[in-house]
């Protein structure tokens, strides 16, 4: 459990490191737009070429970015099969005489087609999403959001609170992984079976966990909160910033090269033709 | 000026009359005193380190705290500024994952300005001696550093009064050792005022006066050797004597003529001392 990475900054001096966070949820947002926008394998190409750039100048180890994709595993597994059995295709897949058909479970090539489509989306928001977060501290993270968030303030959206709220969960999950392992064993030690029996015996297995887990948050919570206003927080608007978020001459760069991305995928949608 | 002090406090959690947490405590620490608050677990101790600072009002009497009624809520925040208090668990009053963010916390709160921010984060990571963490993640750190990075955090708002509420009680031995060594140090160089609440009695032996609580009452108070001398009075509230004072009485029961001692250098010289008499 301890080697989920997800909301886990990994400190090491890079490019992507250094631009404001600002830019950096611009351009994943601006990333996820151009994932959507791809109508074909074309446009998933130039957003994966894009994204190996980012790893390779995020000097993040593959691994650990890779490693993020372990939490979404089921959701994308779950996604592929739904796809696969039901897409509403044409050309019902032959094997050996055997027509894939049955019932309302179709098999087709282009839902083989779609599925490995929907897959390599996937795949890539969360690769993307993972980026910003192992090269972005929560802190400036949510400062980043919060500063992007400004314009709600003036329709009374308690920007900074959320923003806080968000910090502090990206914190918490670390210690809840840890805390998740520690109940999982206590329970195993209490004869509690995970790794057994069908998927409701299973799901089953994993109340035991969960309330004692939600338990544990809300007393740690708790004390967090006392821990926090001991510390003079009263969630203020004459709280002051130490960190402060200033552009430098990567941020365009990257701002530009977001803007290309979805050019890019939009001229490949009209002028290029499908494969398949 | 008292740095705290309690008239008549009595305070209890929930709304039933007669159960009370803490029953007509009467107290005051001065400024720059180390004081030890030993106790069983409920006697109360921890309700008497939120008390001091606005986390809890009492249900009667009267809480003083630098010359300010810490009853009024509209001092609360003045009080903050002043008593830091740091908890148990380090895991659950970090704030931020780089270490710099989370001591910034508290004078962001406060309202400072960048640069003074910086000069805090600076002097209250010295006085911990974790300087060469500035930009480490907490999570990575052992237990005795996180508590360090804790009490900065807290140091950094720059209060007159440090509470420790059972700050050691989850660390091994070697983090209680550093944990202590700090604030020993912030008592005695930087003048700071330490109420310092454990269950540990070896570490109540450096404060200069200790207040033993039992049931939300302080039965004993005093000097903490003096404290120590009454031993059985101790056992009847579930304490017992730092283990070199548990082996002298255990000496001494066995007709070893031993001086009743309490740090392991002065029972080795008095063992020493003996020997060699009766060898004589």
């Amino acid at each position: 459990m301890k080697d989920v990475t997800f909301g886990q900054y990994y400190p090491v001096d890079s490019f992507v490191h250094k631009c404001d966070p600002r830019m950096k949820i611009l351009f994943l947002v601006g990333y996820l737009v151009a994932v959507f926008l791809s109508a074909d394998f074309y446009g998933l190409g130039a957003c994966a070429v894009v994204l190996v750039l980012c790893v390779a100048f995020s000097r993040v180890p593959v691994r650990s970015v890779l490693r993020s994709i372990k939490g979404v595993l089921f959701l994308i597994v779950f996604t592929a099969i739904l796809n696969l059995f039901f897409y509403q295709g044409e050309t019902t897949v032959v094997i050996a005489g055997v027509s894939l058909q049955w019932g309302i479970i179709n098999i087709t090539v282009e839902g083989i087609r779609f599925m490995i489509f929907v897959m390599c989306r996937i795949f890539m928001l969360v690769m993307a999403s993972a980026i910003l977060t192992l090269t972005t501290t929560p802190v400036s993270l949510t400062d980043g959001l919060e500063s992007l968030l400004t314009p709600l303030k003036w329709i009374r959206v308690p920007v900074h609170a959320l923003a806080l709220i968000m910090s502090i969960a990206l914190r918490m999950i670390p210690a809840l992984m840890d805390e998740i392992d520690r109940i999982m064993n206590a329970q195993r030690a209490r004869g509690a079976d995970f790794s057994h029996g069908g998927p409701v015996k299973r799901v089953k297995a994993i109340i035991p966990v969960l309330i004692p887990l939600l338990l544990s948050a809300l007393r740690r919570a708790e004390e967090l909160g006392d821990a926090m206003e001991a510390r003079c927080y009263t969630g203020s608007q004459t709280r002051t910033r130490y960190k402060k978020l200033t552009f430098t001459w990567r941020d365009p760069v990257i701002g530009l090269l977001c803007a290309a991305l979805i050019a890019g995928v939009v001229l490949m949608n009209i002028y290029l033709p499908p494969i398949l | 000026m008292r740095a705290v002090s309690f008239e008549n406090v009595c305070f209890s959690y929930g709304n039933e009359e007669g159960a009370f947490s803490l029953n007509n405590i009467n107290l005051s620490v001065e400024e720059g005193e180390f004081v030890a608050v030993l106790g069983q677990n409920g006697s109360g101790k921890s309700t008497l380190a939120r008390l001091c600072n606005g986390l809890l009002t009492p249900r009667s009497g009267k809480i003083t705290v630098l010359g300010m009624d810490a009853c009024d809520a509209a001092n609360t925040f003045e009080i903050r500024k002043n008593v830091g208090v740091v908890f148990q668990n380090p895991d659950n009053q970090t704030v931020a994952s780089i270490v710099e963010d989370d001591v910034a916390f508290g004078p962001e709160n406060i309202g400072l300005p960048r640069e003074e921010i910086g000069r805090r984060i600076d002097f209250a990571l010295s006085a911990v001696g974790m300087e060469a963490y500035r930009n480490a993640t907490p999570a990575r750190l052992s237990g005795g550093q996180k508590q360090r990075i804790a009490i900065a955090g807290v140091l950094a708002v720059m209060p007159k009064v440090l509470i420790l509420d059972e700050s050691t009680a989850m660390l091994d031995p070697r983090g209680r050792k550093e944990v202590m060594d700090v604030v020993l140090r912030l008592n005695k160089e930087k003048k700071m005022t330490v109420l310092f609440i454990t269950h540990f009695m070896e570490e109540a032996l450096l404060a200069d006066r200790a207040f033993v609580m039992h049931r939300g009452e302080i039965v004993m108070r005093g000097a903490p050797r003096e404290i120590f001398s009454r031993a059985d009075e101790l056992e009847t509230y579930s304490l017992s004597l730092p283990a070199v004072g548990q082996i002298c009485r255990k000496l001494r029961q066995k007709g070893f003529p031993v001086a009743e001692c309490l740090q392991p250098e002065e029972l080795a010289k008095e063992i020493e001392r003996c020997a060699f008499r009766q060898n004589i």
